[in-house]
């Protein structure tokens, strides 16, 4: 990733280079910074010396907050190797002491306040990231009553009450024809006509019969 | 030249023109359309389906862009126009479904039908689980942001869980969260209680669409078949003003003439119209027979064929300015990652690498530090492969789209537009499939006659739907991949080239044109007699003889969605097991072997019967054992089948 830690160390200020032989020694109680740049509209987050303070304020505040009161100061961070693209090594020391925080101690203390370290800095996880601490994802929002069965609700009622609704309809309206006829007084008279209707009639044509006769005999 | 077979009794069994006449002024019970606009809207509704959205443009692209149209248009109209015009003619001039059609013109042929209705059947099985499938991804999209935008966590909420990490969510959202995929054919695992419920609802709507046959599903079709054109072009502008469209555009109809050298693009032309066309189904058998005896079938065959043909040409167009779009964003994150890893990596300042300047900036910096770089891990980004990717099928709808909507504005207003239309594709087609199974069975006598409709819709709805639980299962997935390989190709082809023969060669050509200038006023034109006696048969006996060399030839395996796979995600292949073979027969045999075997059992039935009829004067031995010789045929008479 950016290189092994021995060339870094040639790099480093000679005020910390203890400091750094020290981490290395220890297998490493340092940590890395990466701001990276913002996709779209900001292009490179804007870097100058007093945000650098403003980061080390923040982190001395993550440490204070974590171990409940030991009195960091913003000079009890030190960071180094800063480059252009706004990524940077640093490690903690405790105060007074200049002893060196494990890597362990900073890794928790940075994730109990990352939203703080963040917001100080008005980016995200994605956009400020500590290597080797990941963020814990925001789990995806799930609603109690899963929309899908709302619809399929939605669906399956307006297709029974229209399935009843077709079976239904003409069940009722027989049962009105019905009663119109009952009514109708001239019922005998009608049904005699009809027959004689029938005898005159002489070919009705029934397609049902005549359907029969059509399969090959054999 | 007029060969035609002999076929004795054929004018004791359909309808003359006078009766034809006569059954046209009263109003017989036979079921009629409203009106000639519900007539088209169903035919082209049942033509038009889901292939021509996912099988269409995946064919257009791998064999040679626009070049394919040239077999597609070519086969079209020598072999899906004259196969319509005889599917339209004789439903119109006989008056029955596709059993009662064959039975008319020979009893013999009866068999013919029945495997149109075996095959429909089949069809409309896993064709109705594309539907369920739809369905879900339906009522999964009224919600924002759609669920397969993002992965699960994992246990300790640092990451995904690894199955979506490796492959994309919209992968894993189908495979897993929707499917629940076993890893083989074999392992079928449970139900998978979301996709019964969705099968449930699909064929509850296809029984409510259908409850009255063609009374209620002539209604439905002013919404199934217009519906998907309105939202198609709704797609087209909403697609042409995205990034990239006409990158796909321009992939799809790119024309590459040397592909028309391949007989396989051929092959694959003449397959597509044939199953565009929905053709040797029997539905469009019945749905011609509903129609007044004098309505001009040809036009109607012309009308479809073009109208298939532009919604193809439509569909892909639509289809590809959304893969184009999606092609294009995945070759732009691909670029921009790696460009942050060269910045990251090199730690050079920002914008100092743009788009633009990638390929000299990575030129540069490999020649200059080609260690680092190689240790970067620098993924080669391919527009042309990004185009190319899995965008036939399944995986078009519910991976490539779902994916591409994903990155739109809006996207749960396009998905319920997306899904809403491949719902009324498949629904409309579904309209078919079902008159193909129910007319049949209602001919056959298998219902008792006093049933309403309404029961009889009910009732195939219902066992439908339970021998579709076996889609419902993990293994559902590899299930539908084969009853879509075997059930829908073979059969397809036999029947169509039987029926061609039939009408040809049984029914009489001649006769086959007096009916047609006794229904329209004039005989169909030399086009037309060249094509339904030489042509139509010939291309059909082609792909039918490539078909089944190249079936035979191929290793039978499937793809798998197997998480352990060295490869995850690609899909593995894996040979499918021997019982396989046994199911193969019964999706791909039985149909097409369903019309010599009913020939056959019906020439021993006939046989039986006179013997039957002599046995009163013959001795009594010689009765027993002619009785044992007709015992298993008495099934068909119990039946009524023969």
């Amino acid at each position: 990733m950016l290189g092994p830690l021995p060339e870094l160390l040639q790099h480093c200020a000679i005020l910390l280079f203890v400091f750094w032989e020290k981490c290395w020694k220890r297998s490493c109680s340092c940590s890395v910074c990466h701001f990276l740049w913002q996709k779209g509209s900001v292009n490179q987050y804007p870097w100058n010396k007093n945000e650098m303070f403003l980061f080390r304020a923040a982190l001395a505040f993550a440490m204070r907050d974590f171990t409940n009161g030991e009195e960091f100061g913003v000079s009890d961070i030190h960071p180094c190797n800063e480059t252009q693209r706004v990524s940077f090594w640093f490690v903690v020391t405790r105060p007074k002491t200049m002893d060196l925080v494990d890597k362990g101690t900073v890794e928790m203390a940075i994730k109990k306040s990352r939203n703080r370290i963040n917001g100080a800095f008005l980016l995200t996880d994605k956009t400020l990231e500590f290597d080797g601490i990941y963020p814990t994802l925001a789990a995806p929002v799930s609603p109690d009553t899963p929309p899908w069965l709302i619809v399929f609700g939605v669906v399956m009622g307006a297709v029974s009450v229209g399935i009843i609704a077709l079976l239904v309809y003409p069940l009722v309206q027989r049962k009105l024809k019905k009663n119109m006829d009952a009514d109708d007084e001239d019922s005998d008279e009608e049904t005699g006509v009809k027959t004689a209707e029938n005898g005159a009639n002489d070919g009705i044509y029934n397609s049902t019969f005549s359907d029969d006769e059509r399969f090959t005999q054999m | 030249m007029r060969l035609v077979l002999p076929n004795p009794g054929l004018d004791l069994r359909i309808p003359n023109y006078e009766d034809l006449e006569k059954m046209e002024k009263e109003d017989g019970d036979r079921p009629k359309w409203d009106n000639k606009a519900q007539y088209i809207l169903t035919c082209v509704g049942f033509c038009v389906g889901i292939g021509n959205v996912w099988r269409f443009p995946y064919l257009c692209q791998t064999h040679g862009g626009g070049a394919f149209l040239i077999p597609y248009i070519i086969l079209l109209v020598l072999e899906g126009l004259p196969l319509l015009l005889l599917e339209f003619g004789i439903g119109q001039r006989l008056r029955k479904g596709s059993v009662g059609v064959w039975r008319a013109i020979n009893p013999y042929l009866t068999g013919v039908g029945i495997a149109s209705m075996l095959v429909s059947l089949l069809i409309g099985l896993y064709y109705n689980t594309l539907i369920a499938w739809i369905m879900w991804y339906l009522f999964n999209s009224f919600q924002g942001p759609l669920p397969w935008t993002q992965c699960p966590l994992n246990d300790n909420r640092t990451g995904f869980i690894s199955e979506c990490q490796q492959s994309s969510t919209v992968d894993y959202y189908f495979y897993r969260v929707t499917l629940n995929a076993s890893a083989s054919i074999t392992d079928s695992g449970g139900l998978q209680w979301p996709i019964v419920i969705c099968l449930l609802a699909a064929w509850t709507v296809i029984c409510i669409c259908y409850i009255r046959g063609i009374s209620t599903s002539g209604k439905a079709v002013y919404v199934t078949a217009l519906l998907p054109y309105v939202v198609l072009a709704i797609f087209l502008i909403r697609g042409l003003t995205l990034k990239g469209a006409m990158n796909g555009v321009k992939y799809l109809f790119t024309p590459d003439v040397d592909e028309l050298m391949n007989p396989t693009t051929w092959l694959d032309a003449g397959a597509q119209v044939f199953y565009a066309f929905s053709l040797a189904w029997g539905g469009l058998i019945s749905f011609s027979s509903y129609n007044p005896v004098h309505n001009n079938c040809m036009q109607d065959a012309v009308i479809l064929t073009i109208i298939t043909g532009l919604t193809s040409i439509y569909a892909a167009t639509v289809t590809y300015t959304v893969i184009g779009f999606r092609a294009t964003d995945k070759y732009d994150t691909c670029i921009s990652e790696n460009i942050r890893m060269l910045l990251n990596g090199f730690e050079l300042p920002e914008d100092s690498i743009t788009a633009s300047n990638y390929n000299a900036a990575l030129h540069h910096l490999n020649s200059s530090n080609p260690d680092t770089v190689f240790g970067l891990d620098i993924k080669t980004c391919d527009m042309q492969k990004l185009l190319s990717e899995g965008v036939e099928g399944t995986g078009l709808a519910f991976i490539v789209f779902t994916e591409a909507i994903t990155k739109m504005p809006g996207s749960p207003a396009w998905s319920v537009l997306f899904f809403i239309m491949l719902l009324c594709l498949g629904l409309s087609t579904l309209f078919g499939n079902i008159e193909g199974v129910v007319v049949p069975l209602k001919d056959l006598n298998l219902f008792p006659k006093k049933w309403p409709q309404e029961a009889l819709t009910g009732v195939t709805c219902l066992v439908s739907f339970i021998i579709c639980l076996l889609f419902a299962q993990q293994s559902g997935l590899y299930w539908v991949t084969l009853f879509d390989n075997f059930a829908g190709s073979i059969p397809l082809l036999t029947i169509g080239l039987t029926e061609m023969i039939a009408v040809v060669y049984i029914y009489g050509i001649d006769r086959f044109n007096e009916d047609i200038k006794f229904m329209i006023g004039k005989k169909p034109c030399i086009f037309w007699q060249i094509s339904l006696r030489f042509t139509s048969p010939l291309i059909l006996l082609v792909i039918l003889v490539f078909y089944l060399v190249t079936q035979a030839q191929q290793e039978l395996t499937y793809l798998v969605w197997d998480p352990d796979y060295d490869e995850f995600p690609t899909l593995a292949s894996v040979p499918y097991p021997s019982w396989i073979n046994v199911v193969i027969f019964v999706l791909a045999g039985i149909p097409s072997l369903v019309v010599p075997v009913y020939a056959l059992c019906r020439l021993v039935f006939v046989r039986c019967k006179k013997k039957m009829n002599y046995l009163n004067t013959v001795s009594a031995s010689e009765a027993s054992c002619l009785f044992h010789q007709c015992t298993f045929v008495m099934v068909g008479i119990k039946c009524n089948i023969f």
